[in-house]
């Protein structure tokens, strides 16, 4: 290493070495700004406003832990951390059992595959805002609503939907996963695609049936796939905010809340009552979960 | 002839369709068309008159266009619209820019700190953004960013996925053509613009074609940043728009057919490489 520090051929060299330093951090100059003042920065402040008291109009307050101890001690927080896993628990499973059958099935399917996988896709690059409007014109009563009219023709009773504090949630739910399905099931015909051929062809000479070499070659190949998607998926359904808030613009949340997840709870506490500190609070609790999906997966790959 | 069979979609011949492949086939027909019914009606509504909405016929009697006539003259949805499109164009250009300026630095250079300022740009992956949304809110009022193109662009200029995506691109890219480059006396950003930009179009166009339908579609972040209509985005100024109308569904149906439009028609315009890009990102993200 020292002889080649001295050797006379080091000094062009070295320059060379420094003009592409230079353009590596004139490249870098401007993202390494921007994360530093768009991404990290707003992280800790977000944990240091969580230890405070603040409603945008005197100065803010350090109150320790005090927001968190509020937090954890209201029935509201309780009843938002239960809708919100509510998604999660019911959606993940539902969107992702459907969401394989349908790529496993379309995966078979030669003529007019793209026309086929594109009616599944199509919800996925709606924009959520719009159709949460469109279903909640679906949910409503009959005449208005189109499922309780199809109910009403078949001779079915009516369901309330959007108005009832058992079936409101659910029906946002679908409206979710309805938005979400299209994205897994290309996910799942890729995974399914990136299994080699050699596999099925060796089973079918060994006279294994369909469910059997869907049971112990497709789905054990497909882990990584399929952990992905529960991961993806579970992030969306803890994030879900759009749907929710336009399926119940005339009571957020509602009806009596249960309905409402954490970011719109986030959403209300900062941007309705001004509860600064108490908001970011919340958000530390939404990273917190996140981040440990996150570390559970990391962790699932790893022991794999 | 079995081999052909299973590994390679040629077209059979009809004699050899099983009835059970039909079966599937329609049975998934049918489930791809309960998937866009939704959709459908919101098209076909918004071709009925206040009149007509109880009928629940998938193609109105007598179609007419006055809904979207009165939405667009009397509502703000052109300005929406431009709104959205200034937004997503400007947002897509700066990631399509920087994410892989970065990416391409971080795979193509070796230098102290490089793993640092990788590690340092992936951890942020981590962080949701309803976590930095206070605080963008307060940097925002701070600087009057509140209210402005700006104020709604800021957050997205780049963005750790994209960069990842890119670095991933510009590592299959092979180190002789940029050597080969030097050698030829160009300087690094024009071998990066010229040279190694050109190699990874495919994900570049994913790139672009998901950073521009996620802030299409983009709501919470538009949402809390602007307050005046002129500035709302397409999404933000159609939930304002419905809550107006209240139960004049033909209407609410007309602005939310407005606010889709455009990624229906990209999404049937570039169907092939949106379906490539959701694949390549899903399995390198």
């Amino acid at each position: 290493m020292a002889m080649t520090r001295i050797s006379p051929q080091s000094t062009p060299r070295l320059s060379m070495r420094m003009r592409r330093a230079i353009w590596v951090w004139a490249f870098l100059a401007l993202p390494v700004i921007f994360y530093s003042v768009i991404r990290f920065y707003p992280t800790i402040d977000a944990f240091r406003l969580s230890l405070t008291d603040w409603n945008l109009m005197s100065a803010p307050q350090y109150i320790g832990l005090q927001n968190y101890r509020d937090m954890f001690a209201s029935a509201e927080f309780w009843k938002v951390f239960r809708n919100t896993f509510a998604y999660l628990i019911i959606g993940t499973p539902i969107s992702l059992f459907l969401s394989f059958t349908i790529a496993y099935f379309l995966d078979r399917i030669r003529f007019g595959h793209t026309f086929l996988r594109a009616l599944y896709f199509l919800p996925f690059i709606t924009t959520a805002s719009a159709m949460g409007w469109v279903w909640r014109w679906f949910y409503q009563p009959a005449p208005t609503g189109v499922i309780n009219s199809v109910l009403g023709a078949v001779g079915m009773g009516q369901l309330d939907f959007l108005r009832s504090t058992t079936w409101a949630l659910p029906s946002i739910m679908v409206t979710a996963i309805w938005a979400g399905l299209g994205f897994q099931i290309i996910i799942f015909m890729a995974g399914l695609r990136s299994i080699p051929q050699t596999y099925y062809e060796a089973a079918k000479i060994d006279g294994v049936g369909d469910f059997a070499i869907l049971r112990k070659i497709t789905l054990p190949l497909l882990k990584p796939t399929t952990i992905f998607l529960v991961v993806f998926s579970s992030i969306g359904f803890l994030r879900i905010f759009d749907q929710v808030y336009n399926m119940t613009t005339n009571d957020p949340g509602g009806p009596l809340g249960s309905t409402k997840p954490l970011v719109l709870m986030i959403y209300q506490t900062a941007f309705n009552s001004y509860q600064m500190g108490a908001a970011a609070a919340q958000t530390v609790v939404l990273f917190t979960i996140l981040l440990i999906i996150s570390l559970l997966q990391l962790w699932i790959l790893r022991t794999r | 002839m079995a081999v052909t069979d299973t590994a390679i979609p040629t077209p059979l011949p009809f004699a050899r369709i099983k009835p059970g492949r039909i079966v599937l086939w329609t049975i998934l027909f049918i489930g791809g068309m309960l998937m866009i019914t939704p959709i459908l009606f919101m098209f076909s509504t918004s071709l009925k008159t206040a009149g007509q909405i109880y009928d629940l016929r998938l193609i109105p009697q007598n179609p007419t266009l006055a809904n979207y006539v009165e939405v667009l003259t009397e509502g703000q949805f052109l300005r929406w619209f431009l709104n959205s499109a200034f937004v997503a164009i400007c947002v897509t250009a700066s990631n399509v820019f920087f994410d892989s300026l970065v990416g391409y630095t971080l795979a193509k250079f070796r230098f102290r700190g490089r793993m640092f300022v990788f590690i340092a740009i992936l951890s942020t992956l981590m962080i949701p953004t309803e976590m930095l949304v206070i605080p963008w809110y307060l940097m925002s009022a701070n600087f009057g960013w509140l209210d402005s193109y700006w104020g709604i662009m800021f957050p997205g200029m780049m963005t750790a996925f994209g960069t990842f995506l890119m670095k991933q691109f510009f590592e299959t890219v092979p180190d002789d053509f940029i050597e080969a480059a030097r050698m030829d006396g160009l300087n690094e950003f024009t071998i990066w613009w010229k040279i190694a930009m050109p190699l990874v179009t495919p994900a570049l166009s994913a790139l672009a074609i998901f950073t521009f339908l996620g802030n299409w579609t983009a709501f919470f972040w538009p949402l809390i940043s602007t307050t005046s209509k002129e500035l709302y985005t397409l999404p933000v100024g159609l939930t304002s728009f419905a809550v107006e109308q209240a139960i004049q569904w033909e209407m609410i149906m007309t602005g939310a057919a407005i606010a889709t439009i455009t990624t229906l028609l990209v999404f049937l315009a570039l169907q092939r490489y949106i379906v490539r890009g959701v694949m390549l990102a899903g399995l390198r993200g």
